[in-house]
């Protein structure tokens, strides 16, 4: 056991801090959305310039090849610096990563650059309203037509929809075969009459989702990732990459959150109060906890190779605490944290998103009592 | 970068679960629970094999390993519930070691080590203080007036005291003499209890997961509803949280003194919760048999209990965490 870096890894923090520190634009602006994708995307184009954007992505592809101790260290310093994620996350996280793995040499050659520089947004076309935690119940269906396919259907809580090039889209292509066998996973453009994007509009006020309509919305056959009918096991590698490696940023978020916080009991003179002293306490023993267990998950999914299913603990966790974090600052500030606009009350409403977005809390359970408790299947 | 037990470590766990598992099974830990007994053929066993002084330096007869290496052998003693004085005298040992002068260390140190001249100390802060497995015990480390003292058997007065946690005598233990020792927080203590609490609670998830695969209602085995396999997740949650945060813990001792004090803190607070909360859960699984004396699960229910409470309750050690975190401390400063 040693919690220490290595001289190699010290060396890569120090070489990420310093950049950091030149180059970090801070906090994106609220408020705005489109200066806020503005802002962004003019992040992710210095990041490129650098070489930071594909960390994860082989060098062969225009990455850098970063271990996984490495992203998380990147991660955490860039949440550390106050800088947003790049704008193109969905594509660097997601989309690239699955050409890479599954992708043609025609498809690399196409669509990796542009990820990288954020040129070209990419979106994930997964989610329908029918079709939540369920996802291989989806409906969406792409029929042959000649030289490509018509897409029909509805997709939902799709993020950055409205400023993407290309959607990851799932979509049914043999309605005969069992559920999971008859999806197929396209590349889908985005830029074409038979998509119509409409923002969704949350419980905050803002729009971060939409719903896409499909009305025989054309794809070709070259835009398959994989084999017709082999989108899901493709999707299953777009789940697990979408966790590896954002454990860190996600700790990071709650320790500064944690810090505001206690600024603010300090502020109004609260440190002698037990109730507080005792929610403090938790948050902070949950915090760290997190940050442990992110570091023993890296450590044994560099060992064996693929995030293990144990992913589904630390997001459930940071759902809690979050949640349990933005409830001790509303308790605190009282009536003026429930102004509408305020940082806080953005935050306690936000929160409530965090056990549905990216798996529900209960799908996690199940997830974790099946697959890593080894219980048997409800259904 | 390496967040888990290395090659040397992971043996001495290995080895540890089998030897328990073969020879510290329930029906050995319910004979010596029903009679109030330790296990002194099992304690025998473990010394020889050099158990009892892992972490104490090798010129006083021990291992000379670390707080990583005695946080496993605790979390397979707490798995197995095994009812031997190993905490006790590793606490003594923890102690000596870090507070005792060449002098004290010299005397004691060799006996804790090959386990032939036990040593146990105070697990909470009255007078006369509470120690554990004090019958057999060469020395023991309580405070006296408020100082913090060695004193031997025959200077002390011991009173026996049951508690619902069978498988550990306790006393409660007083002295007007002793030999001083400048003794401070019991960082390492805390963080082998945590050790010890979080093999309770993973015993006690591995039991409950056992039986709701097992366990058929309504047509089907129990753990395949969400009311049963939702609280199973719920409490290897619990379980993992209190392992990342004991190795954590026990890692600063070795490595890090400075973060000690803030991790030991945190660790035993979260293990302390974890082990009830995990121990409770399971009974709940269990349903009604889990309440009956032929359950085994009682034994480490009540151990969770009491170990809980050694050294300090969750609510204790989450008010130093706050001090620790920033929040300052809640007691008046000391005239």
């Amino acid at each position: 056991m040693d919690l220490t870096l290595s001289d190699s890894e010290a060396a890569f923090r120090d070489e990420v801090r310093a950049w950091l520190e030149q180059n970090s634009p801070g906090p994106a602006p609220q408020g705005d959305d489109e200066a806020e994708f503005t802002f962004r995307r003019a992040w992710q184009k210095k990041m490129h310039e650098a070489g930071w954007a594909g960390l994860s992505w082989p060098e062969d592809y225009g990455g850098k090849g970063a271990t996984l101790i490495e992203q998380s260290i990147f991660n955490e310093e860039l949440a550390r610096s106050g800088a947003p994620l790049p704008a193109n996350v969905l594509g660097l996280v997601m989309g690239g990563p699955v050409v890479i793995a599954h992708g043609s040499e025609e498809q690399k050659e196409r669509y990796l650059d542009p990820i990288l520089s954020g040129d070209e947004i990419w979106c994930q076309g997964f989610s329908e309203p029918e079709s939540g935690s369920d996802l291989a119940s989806l409906k969406t269906r792409a029929v042959k037509s000649n030289g490509g396919w018509k897409v029909t259907g509805q997709k939902v809580w799709t993020t950055y929809a409205h400023e993407a090039k290309f959607c990851m889209l799932l979509a049914r292509t043999d309605s005969d075969a069992p559920k999971h066998k008859g999806i197929t996973y396209f590349i889908l453009d985005m830029e074409q009459p038979g998509v119509d994007v409409r923002p969704l509009r949350q419980i905050t006020g803002e729009s971060e989702f939409n719903e896409v309509f499909f009305e025989e919305a054309e794809v070709p056959d070259e835009n398959i990732v994989g084999e017709p009918g082999g989108g899901w096991q493709v999707a299953l590698t777009t789940l697990m990459f979408e966790r590896a490696g954002l454990g860190a940023a996600a700790v990071m978020g709650l320790a500064s959150a944690f810090d505001e916080l206690l600024e603010i009991i300090k502020e109004r003179d609260l440190t002698d109060d037990p109730v507080i002293r005792q929610k403090m306490a938790k948050l902070k023993i949950s915090i760290e906890a997190m940050r442990f267990g992110a570091l023993r998950a890296l450590t044994a999914t560099m060992k064996n190779g693929i995030p293990g299913p144990e992913g589904s603990l630390s997001k459930l966790q940071w759902a809690d605490t979050n949640q349990s974090l933005t409830e001790l600052a509303g308790d605190i500030l009282g009536i003026e944290a429930l102004e509408p606009g305020g940082t806080w009350s953005y935050r306690l409403l936000r929160a409530r998103a965090n056990s549905i977005e990216g798996g529900t809390t209960e799908v996690l359970k199940n997830i974790v009592a099946e697959r890593v408790l080894g219980l048997p299947k409800l259904r | 970068m390496h967040f888990d037990l290395n090659d040397e470590q992971r043996e001495i766990k290995d080895t540890a679960r089998n030897l328990l598992a073969e020879r510290s099974k329930p029906a050995k830990v319910r004979e010596h629970a029903e009679a109030r007994s330790h296990d002194a053929e099992l304690w025998k066993g473990l010394c020889e094999l050099g158990w009892a002084g892992i972490a104490i330096p090798e010129e006083h007869g021990g291992q000379g390993l670390g707080m990583v290496e005695l946080a496993t052998l605790c979390e397979e003693l707490g798995y197995a519930c095994a009812p031997v004085p190993f905490l006790s005298n590793a606490l003594a040992g923890l102690a000596i070691e870090e507070w005792g002068s060449d002098e004290q260390r010299s005397r004691w140190l060799p006996g804790i080590a090959s386990g032939e001249a036990r040593g146990t100390v105070a697990l909470d802060p009255d007078e006369p203080a509470l120690v554990a497995d004090p019958e057999g015990a060469a020395v023991i480390g309580i405070p006296v007036g408020g100082s913090p003292r060695l004193v031997e058997p025959g200077e002390a007065k011991i009173e026996p005291v049951e508690l619902i946690d069978a498988t550990r005598s306790f006393a409660r233990v007083g002295a007007d003499g002793g030999d001083e020792v400048p003794a401070g927080p019991a960082h390492r203590g805390m963080i082998a209890l945590a050790a010890e609490l979080t093999g309770v609670a993973q015993k006690a998830l591995d039991m409950a997961v056992e039986y709701a695969r097992d366990r058929q209602q309504f047509g089907r085995a129990i753990g395949a509803y969400q009311g049963v396999s939702h609280r199973c997740a719920e409490m290897l949650y619990d379980v993992e949280e209190s392992r990342s945060l004991t190795y954590y813990a026990a890692w600063t001792a070795d490595a890090e003194p400075e973060s000690m004090p803030l991790a030991a803190h945190m660790a035993k607070a979260r293990a302390s919760e974890a082990a009830w909360a995990v121990t409770t859960n399971a009974l709940q699984v269990f349903g009604g048999i889990g309440f009956t004396w032929e359950n085994d699960l009682q034994f480490w229910l009540k151990r969770a209990r009491v170990a809980g409470e050694l050294l300090g309750t969750a609510g204790e050690h989450r008010d130093r965490v706050a001090e620790l975190a920033g929040l300052g401390s809640s007691e008046p400063v000391p005239a």
